[in-house]
């Protein structure tokens, strides 16, 4: 067994991410070191060295879903890490992100106001408004935090349904980011190769 | 003859979360450049935890009789 590092212990950053998001909205925006980092590094190193050591919620769910052993450790059925889902998945949530920038840019031209409250599932509105001061910073940097937070919310609550009911990390088969990372490598791998 | 179990990956179906690397007790599961986990059959045991671990399904453990 390898030995432990400090990243293994990334998913206390986790915890602390959907705490922080209970007392102020705006460390939502810490999420987008979750976003880009991955996406970074696959680009720049060709590697999923942030799915396969850094990635906190996974870590979250692999020691969630081992702690909770008795759950059984259901295989998830095939289409799940199928093609077709993973990709689909990819661009439902790539949609939804642009849709949720989209409101931001609303929000920041005017054309609608601040809303104060998060979407879980994308369906169920909740309100949130404790965790922001109106006024505090622009309009749009509050909606992007409120729209960043219900993404990251929903996804970490998929992610916990599917832990209980299959294994910790099945989470990690449909992951957009997962998905977004093994893509670009398979990219940059092909493209290595063609040249060499 | 001898015979060896070890774990195979179906790279296809792989989405290279890195989940067996972390279970391995030999180091013997790697994911080179992003794409898919890699078995070095030389250093594994057969041991099945990635196997059980792998979230996607993609692992079965094989056996392969070897003539000396």
């Amino acid at each position: 067994m390898r030995s432990k590092h400090w990243y293994d212990y990334l998913w206390i950053w986790s915890i602390i991410y959907f705490s922080l998001g209970f007392f102020n909205i705006l460390f939502a925006w810490l999420g987008m070191i979750d976003f880009l980092l991955p996406i970074i590094i696959a680009v720049f190193r060709g590697n999923k060295w942030f799915c396969n050591n850094m990635c906190g919620r996974g870590q979250l769910l692999s020691k969630l879903g081992g702690a909770l052993k008795f759950l059984g450790n259901k295989q998830a059925p095939r289409w799940m890490a199928s093609k077709w889902f993973r990709y689909g998945f990819l661009g439902f949530f790539l949609t939804m992100f642009s849709n949720m920038v989209f409101q931001t840019y609303l929000v920041a031209a005017e054309a609608r106001s601040l809303t104060e409250a998060i979407k879980l599932f994308w369906t169920f509105k909740v309100p949130w408004g404790w965790t922001y001061t109106a006024g505090t910073v622009p309009d749009w940097i509050a909606q992007f935090s409120f729209g960043f937070y219900s993404l990251m919310l929903t996804s970490m609550l998929i992610g916990l349904i599917v832990m209980v009911l299959y294994k910790p990390r099945t989470w990690c088969t449909f992951c957009p980011m997962g998905t977004m990372t093994q893509s670009i490598c398979k990219l940059r791998s092909k493209s290595n190769q063609n040249n060499n | 003859m001898l015979a060896k179990k070890y774990a195979v990956v179906d790279q296809s179906r792989c989405v290279a979360c890195g989940e067996c690397t972390h279970v391995c007790p030999k180091e013997a599961i790697s994911v080179p450049h992003g794409c898919f986990a890699a078995v070095n059959i030389e250093k594994c045991i057969g041991c099945g935890k990635c196997a059980r671990a792998c979230p996607a399904g993609c692992i079965k453990v094989n056996l392969i009789r070897q003539g000396i």
